[in-house]
């Protein structure tokens, strides 16, 4: 019987069982930030330990730095702190820190790909649960809490269980505008925000076979949104072709056995699954979230839901979702008035999410409704100048966008980026949880970037492909 | 002295945090992750929902002076869903008298190995089990709950339930092995042999 390349790459990690039952797993990639790594690296000082491997751990400042300027010192002292603590622990332990100063900070889950650092076989984890993000390489990547950023900083490795794996086929073609996070949205509306808990995902079939690893990775960004703390796509020419030249890629003659070893891990045909599912991609539409999950959702179409569309088990969740939201049942989520839209985050803030964007707005004269904030977010540096450079800031700004330096922004509360009050935003983020973009009253509408622009121009959540002509 | 790091049987009183997908925003919110230490967080557990609840004239049970005293906290399913930040648990540690066990239907994975590393288990109970807890410490908020890892019930009142444990956590607990770095690093041959072992760690290069 084959191996799923879940199972080929925990093995080959696997340095020894422990006592517990549980596997000790080598992590070939550690990416760190400011929020998640003070306390691990004050814990590694209170017991006397080193860092084992320096040169595999990797360090950017995403969540905190504010996106209007990155000028020192920050205004707000907490952040200031935080910087400095990271500033200080990766130049004390010797880890190399992608730094604002250098220009070459960005989202954590942005930089490991574009550096070449994220590879296929590898496994990586970081302190952030999106880290499922860099599976799109056919890596094992996956979050981990402050302790056990500890536990790899000291050992390089981690005390994992082994989990099921679940393939979820898409096959067919995508409609015309429609896009890799509305597949990703309804995969989680299909399975629930619990469907994956215990579970990797892999996900293949016709649709990401053809998607490009930027697509890749704003599917298996949201794996964790399903429950699956990893997703993973088959590595392919797309992968290869992606990586050859970055950085941090094998050059020469490694580069040959490289991508002999890459094809060796792709899941034996005879693989067994512990699940599979299917769905036909001609049946997905553009996805909107209507509540204070990721799975509540529905297509542009749509209307919210009734609740007694749901189990006994979800229905309190959605009762208190339209409370919150302030959405009534049956009404169409087409036409909710948004106040803020926003087009960013380690889920689509990567330069085909600003080039499509941009394309979609090029030589239509649409400007941004009145009232509406509408901010455009690059996840690094590097997609920065290159959206400068192909004039796509230039697109935006022209349309009434803000064009601002990299970060997490308002994906989640930890910077200037901000809701105010019950403010609702269109959000090309991953999560709509209450009080995430940081009101505890702020409502957020999960949706794919052209999605979101096309709410910026309407001031209302509206079809993209009618608002652009698609 | 040395501190008992075992996790036989948890007792105290209990509180009910109620419903499903009560993710790690809701537990602890961003705005209290800036900060470079895990000090202070108990108190703003739940801050959000805890102030949402007040505006509707409601109390969340970490409100209820009557559940002031819980060591013991009850949910329902997929708790702690979302960000990997240990933050969450670090709060529900720290508030109040701090929190040692999270009995609920079913947890996050992230959240769940967090709670490990933090030696707080997080055994599971069927739905008509978390109900009956619930309840029970609602009536009688006084009321001592017993959480027996080793024989894997519940006691109070009278009453027992049964609570699920994987064994490896489990074993971990009862021994009080459940601090892994220790663990980990008595394997450091074993991990500088993988280490040379992996080619893409020299990039291949041959």
């Amino acid at each position: 019987m084959g191996k799923t390349l879940y199972e080929k790459v925990f093995d080959r990690h696997t340095v020894r069982q422990l006592p517990s039952g549980q596997y000790q797993l080598f992590m070939g990639l550690h990416l760190i930030h400011e929020v998640t790594s003070p306390q691990a690296f004050s814990m590694l000082e209170e017991r006397g330990l080193s860092v084992m491997f320096p040169r595999h751990t990797f360090a950017t400042v995403d969540h905190i730095i504010p996106t209007t300027t990155q000028l020192r010192p920050y205004k707000d002292g907490l952040a200031e702190q935080m910087m400095g603590a990271l500033e200080r622990n990766t130049s004390r332990h010797g880890i190399r820190f992608f730094s604002p100063d250098k220009a070459e900070q960005g989202i954590v889950h942005v930089i490991g790909p574009e550096r070449g650092m994220t590879q296929p076989g590898m496994t990586i984890c970081c302190g952030d649960s999106h880290t499922s993000t860099h599976g799109a390489f056919g890596a094992l990547a996956f979050g981990i809490g402050t302790s056990q950023v500890r536990d790899v900083l000291a050992t390089q490795t981690l005390a994992m269980d082994k989990l099921k794996v679940r393939r979820i086929e898409v096959n067919g073609k995508l409609k015309p505008g429609v896009y890799a996070k509305d597949v990703t949205l309804y995969i989680i509306q299909k399975l629930g925000v619990q469907g994956g808990v215990g579970f990797a995902y892999e996900y293949a079939g016709d649709v990401f076979d053809r998607m490009t690893m930027e697509e890749r990775m704003t599917v298996c960004n949201m794996a964790i949104e399903g429950g699956a703390r990893c997703g993973y796509v088959q590595p392919d020419d797309t992968t290869f072709a992606y990586l050859k030249g970055r950085e941090y890629a094998p050059t020469g003659a490694a580069w040959e056995r490289a991508v002999a070893d890459w094809r060796s891990l792709r899941s034996d045909a005879d693989a067994e699954y512990d699940d599979v599912v299917r769905f036909d991609a001609a049946d997905i539409e553009p996805v909107v979230t209507w509540g204070i999950t990721p799975g509540q959702s529905t297509s542009v179409g749509g209307t919210v839901p009734r609740a007694e569309e749901f189990s006994a088990d979800e229905r309190a969740t959605v009762l208190e979702a339209y409370r919150y939201m302030q959405l009534e049942p049956g009404q169409p989520i087409a036409g909710t008035k948004v106040d803020v839209a926003f087009i960013g985050s380690c889920t689509n803030g990567r330069l085909s999410d600003i080039a499509e964007v941009a394309r979609l707005l090029q030589g239509k004269n649409l400007k941004v409704s009145p009232g509406v904030r509408a901010l455009v977010v690059p996840g690094s540096h590097e997609v920065k100048k290159a959206a400068i450079a192909a004039g796509y800031d230039k697109v935006l700004t022209d349309a009434g966008f803000e064009f601002r330096e990299p970060g997490c922004s308002m994906c989640l509360a930890m910077n200037p980026d901000q809701l105010v009050g019950a403010q609702l935003s269109a959000s090309s983020s991953n999560r709509n949880f209450k009080g995430r973009q940081g009101s505890s009253t702020g409502r957020t509408l999960l949706m794919s970037p052209a999605m979101v622009a096309a709410a910026a121009i309407k001031g209302e959540v509206a079809d993209a492909r009618e608002v652009f002509g698609v | 002295m040395t501190i008992d790091s075992r996790r036989i049987v948890l007792k105290g009183r209990a509180v009910p945090v109620r419903g499903n997908d009560i993710d790690t925003d809701r537990i602890i919110p961003a705005r209290f992750l800036k900060t470079v230490t895990f000090d202070g967080l108990g108190e703003h557990a739940f801050e959000d929902d805890r102030a949402g609840l007040r505006q509707q004239g409601l109390v969340h049970g970490f409100d209820e002076p009557k559940f002031a005293e819980a060591t013991v906290l009850f949910v329902n399913k997929n708790f702690g869903c979302g960000s990997s930040r240990e933050h969450a648990p670090q709060a529900i540690a720290r508030w109040g008298k701090g929190i040692q066990v999270i009995v609920g239907e079913s947890f996050a994975e992230i959240f769940y190995g967090n709670c490990q590393q933090l030696g707080i288990p997080c055994p599971v109970v069927d739905a008509a089990g978390a109900e009956m807890l619930m309840s029970l410490c609602e009536k009688q908020p006084d009321l001592e709950f017993e959480v027996d890892l080793s024989l894997l019930e519940i006691r109070a009142g009278g009453t027992t339930a049964r609570i699920k444990l994987p064994d490896g956590p489990r074993k971990s607990f009862l021994e009080g092995t459940w601090d892994s770095t220790g663990i980990l690093l008595s394997a450091a041959d074993l991990i500088q042999k993988k280490d040379a072992e992996l080619a893409y760690l020299r990039r291949y290069a041959d």
